[in-house]
């Protein structure tokens, strides 16, 4: 049947399509939604993992038992997850084991744009990069085929144009795999030195083998036209060139990014007058082609950062691009913010008011960081904002530790808080740790997580409970606080940043987009009280404006949190009854 | 010829549906299609654009500067800031709703003055429409893009039938009829 379909659940149909049967994962934009998807079909196990290492060895540990599985991250998961990819290249498969890591050129909701394709290199593990999504659901079923056939963990590629682009796909139905036998063979998965000596010589041997099937290879393929123009290129970019050049050149598409084909370039290259190289990012393809002595065109003209379009790449070429009308006008940007209500508001308003350093994490309170509340100092990955804290209090001392905070999701704090918080414990520094417990991981859109009580299909499942946890760990000070409550928030801030111990202060109010969430009718201005002092502003709160000399409540958009009515003095703020 | 829709607001305002639909309804009439969307962290409240392309057969997911043949836009600021890609003889359905922007909110910038008139000056083709009221009159405020899909859908030549069965089929059941007084409503027929 044919239907329009994300690339992202193309792909979760090409894991079902072909049998798989365990798939674990972490959240991640662009990647988010293969592991939703899957969790739809009832033949294959699904789950949240902690993190995209957990995932990744689930994964293997279920393809080391037989079966064909499954783990999916977005590009900066497999930093954390490059520990075990990089030596179950060497130790091999048995059921089948495909790895979806989903890149973020342009950078809509991360915080890198690394170039994935190095790790299949450096890993020595074969890739694969689909266009679109029908692409993505065949590959996909062809890549556990692969897997078993040469004995690898595969990758796929995804790019956010392909992950998140709908486009048609035929399905068709599951088919029945008969799971490997598990038999012990310490020299293949016992990766201890005398082994690992062995393996590393079988890892060269499949490379060969895999460059030979990639010369001749279903991923790969050339289309020719006109033979003044050749480019070389896969991806989204594939079908910017289609735009671009239609029948004005010919295209080699590879579709299997490593390991690279060399006489199937060359051969092409033979065949046409100039050869361009198109691809997004780091020049992967281009420095395979000059490792061949061919004379191309690459990054001397395309950019090495940022997503390309089929404009930016005829621009780029001197061919002509269309324009259209603009209003020369200064428009105010509009950049992304807490939602109305967020509980994440108070704890930064306080740290805001109290002129802390805040050393931030990665998820919807890294907003935190803009303006009006400008409270974070630094972001840099999963988990660091504890680390880091810790870092800088040893760096300081007192002259910092009563007013620096580490701020992390209880997400992210499962993900990769908890060691660093270990570190905190046994290295002793005087620091103060704010966990902001939102009930659930926010920013790619509401997945559980080990302390939500809750497992990937929404059913009870076990619950961390992170107060048990912290003592457990060896904080004596654990404190919760309701973010809604500014007072609280500012004496509880104050007492643990006095401390002489380190501490964990826990904010804890579901995300307000919970459906569970029970949402307030929207506060009422009293038009006679308010004078305009924009007190309530301060916030940063999306549904206050100021309108007229005074405040102005979006109804549509409040949810009568009423954080702002604690901050007026002149008691114009009113709570509706509903 | 590929055919290009943006569509473009603000995030939250249920763009999500509005391209999802068109996706069905261009499918179902025969077209090659591919929708390319916006989700994680642009999706709190920022600017958010969607892009729909339609024809014989699409290869390129998005839309470039000067390429759309329509622009809906949810909110009047993201239609000024959106209407470069907008072909010169293209045309824009722009609902006339105002969301402040986070810089406007806290004063370091005011919202531009006279948006459709401006447009309007440099030749282009605006349809402005009041959709938040026509929303509200049909019974939910978060119907705005149905409202919008009704009057874009003036400009297409599908059937005003084949537009409802994709309403119907995107849709909710509970919310049906709602959606279908919406897209009414936009379309001009009540």
């Amino acid at each position: 049947m044919k239907t329009l379909m994300l690339g992202n659940k193309a792909l979760a149909r090409g894991l079902y399509e072909a049998g798989c049967s365990i798939v674990s994962s972490y959240p991640g934009t662009p990647s988010t939604e293969v592991t939703e998807e899957a969790a739809k079909y009832d033949e294959i196990y699904c789950e949240w993992a902690p993190n995209e290492k957990v995932a990744m060895e689930v994964a293997f540990g279920a393809s080391l038992a037989g079966k064909r599985s499954f783990c999916g991250m977005k590009h900066v998961g497999l930093n954390v997850a490059a520990d075990p990819l990089f030596t179950c290249s060497y130790t091999g498969v048995n059921g089948g084991m495909v790895i979806c890591v989903a890149d973020d050129a342009g950078m809509h909701s991360s915080q890198n744009e690394q170039d994935s394709r190095h790790y299949a290199i450096a890993a020595k593990v074969p890739m694969l990069e689909p266009s679109d999504s029908s692409e993505t659901l065949e590959f996909t079923k062809r890549a556990f085929e692969l897997s078993e056939k040469f004995d690898t963990p595969v990758i796929i590629k995804m790019c956010t144009r392909i992950a998140h682009s709908q486009s048609v796909v035929e399905t068709s139905e599951r088919i029945n795999i008969e799971p490997k036998k598990y038999e012990k063979n310490a020299p293949k998965y016992v990766m201890m030195p005398g082994y690992a000596k062995l393996r590393h010589p079988f890892v060269e041997k499949r490379t060969e083998a895999l460059t030979e099937y990639a010369e001749n290879c279903y991923f790969n393929r050339v289309e020719m036209a006109s033979t003044k123009i050749g480019v070389i290129t896969s991806s989204t970019s594939y079908q910017y060139v289609k735009e671009v050049f239609g029948e004005n050149a010919s295209i080699l598409k590879l579709g299997m990014i490593n390991p690279l084909p060399k006489n199937l370039i060359l051969d092409f290259a033979k065949k046409v007058d100039k050869l361009i190289i198109i691809e997004e990012l780091d020049p992967i393809i281009e420095t395979h082609c000059r490792a061949l002595g061919l004379d191309v065109t690459g990054k001397d003209v395309m950019p090495i950062e940022g997503e390309f379009s089929q404009s930016l790449i005829a621009e780029k070429l001197g061919l002509s691009v269309p324009t259209g009308k603009k209003l020369e006008e200064n428009l105010p940007i509009r950049p992304p913010v807490m939602c109305a209500g967020c509980p994440h508001r108070g704890i930064f308003f306080t740290l805001s008011k109290n002129k802390c350093t805040v050393l931030g994490d990665i998820g919807c309170y890294t907003l935190g960081a803009v303006a009006p509340l400008n409270a974070m100092d630094m972001t840099l990955c999963m988990g660091a904002s504890i680390s880091a804290v810790h870092g800088f209090n040893k760096a300081n001392g007192p002259e910092s530790q009563n007013k620096t905070v580490a701020v992390i999701g209880d997400s992210t704090f499962m993900h990769s808080g908890m060691t660093g918080l270990a570190n905190i414990a046994y290295n002793q520094s005087n620091s103060t740790v704010i966990i902001l417990d939102n009930s659930i991981t926010g920013m790619t859109g509401h997945q559980q997580n080990p302390t939500t009580g809750y497992n990937i299909k929404g059913d009870p499942a076990g619950k961390i409970d992170l107060e048990t946890l912290c003592r457990a760990i060896g904080f004596n000070r654990v404190r919760v606080v309701d973010p809604y409550n500014l007072a609280e928030c500012d004496a509880v801030l104050k007492e643990e940043l006095a401390a002489d111990e380190p501490s964990v202060i826990i904010s804890r109010r579901p995300c307000v987009l919970l459906k569970y969430v029970k949402i307030k009718p929207a506060l009422k201005l009293d038009e006679n009280k308010c004078i305009g002092c924009k007190s309530c502003m301060r916030l940063g709160c999306p549904a206050i404006s100021f309108k007229n000399k005074k405040i102005h409540i979006d109804s549509t958009l409040c949810v009568g949190c009423g954080v702002c009515q604690q901050l007026c003095k002149f008691d114009a703020l009113k709570v509706q009854e509903g | 010829m590929t055919k290009n829709i943006m569509i473009v607001g603000v995030g939250g305002q249920g763009s999500l549906l509005a391209s999802k639909l068109l996706g069905h309804l261009l499918l179902t009439e025969g077209y090659d299609v591919k929708v390319s969307e916006v989700h994680g962290m642009s999706q709190r409240g920022g600017s958010v654009v969607t892009y729909v392309r339609f024809g014989e057969k699409v290869y390129s997911p998005i839309i470039d500067k000067g390429e759309a043949d329509f622009i809906v836009s949810f909110e009047k600021l993201e239609a000024a800031r959106w209407i470069e890609y907008l072909k010169p003889d293209g045309r824009i359905v722009v609902n006339t709703q105002e969301i402040d922007p986070m810089p406007v909110i806290i004063g370091s910038a005011s919202y531009p003055e006279n948006l459709i008139d401006k447009m309007e000056n440099l030749d282009i083709k605006v349809d402005a429409m009041d959709c938040l009221s026509l929303a509200e009159q049909a019974g939910s405020a978060k119907a705005v893009n149905i409202v919008l899909m009704g009057r874009l859908s003036k400009y297409f030549d599908i059937s005003e039938e084949a537009w409802k069965n994709a309403i119907r089929a995107c849709v909710p059941a509970k919310f049906v009829e709602i959606n279908l007084k919406a897209f009414d409503l936009g379309r001009g027929n009540i």
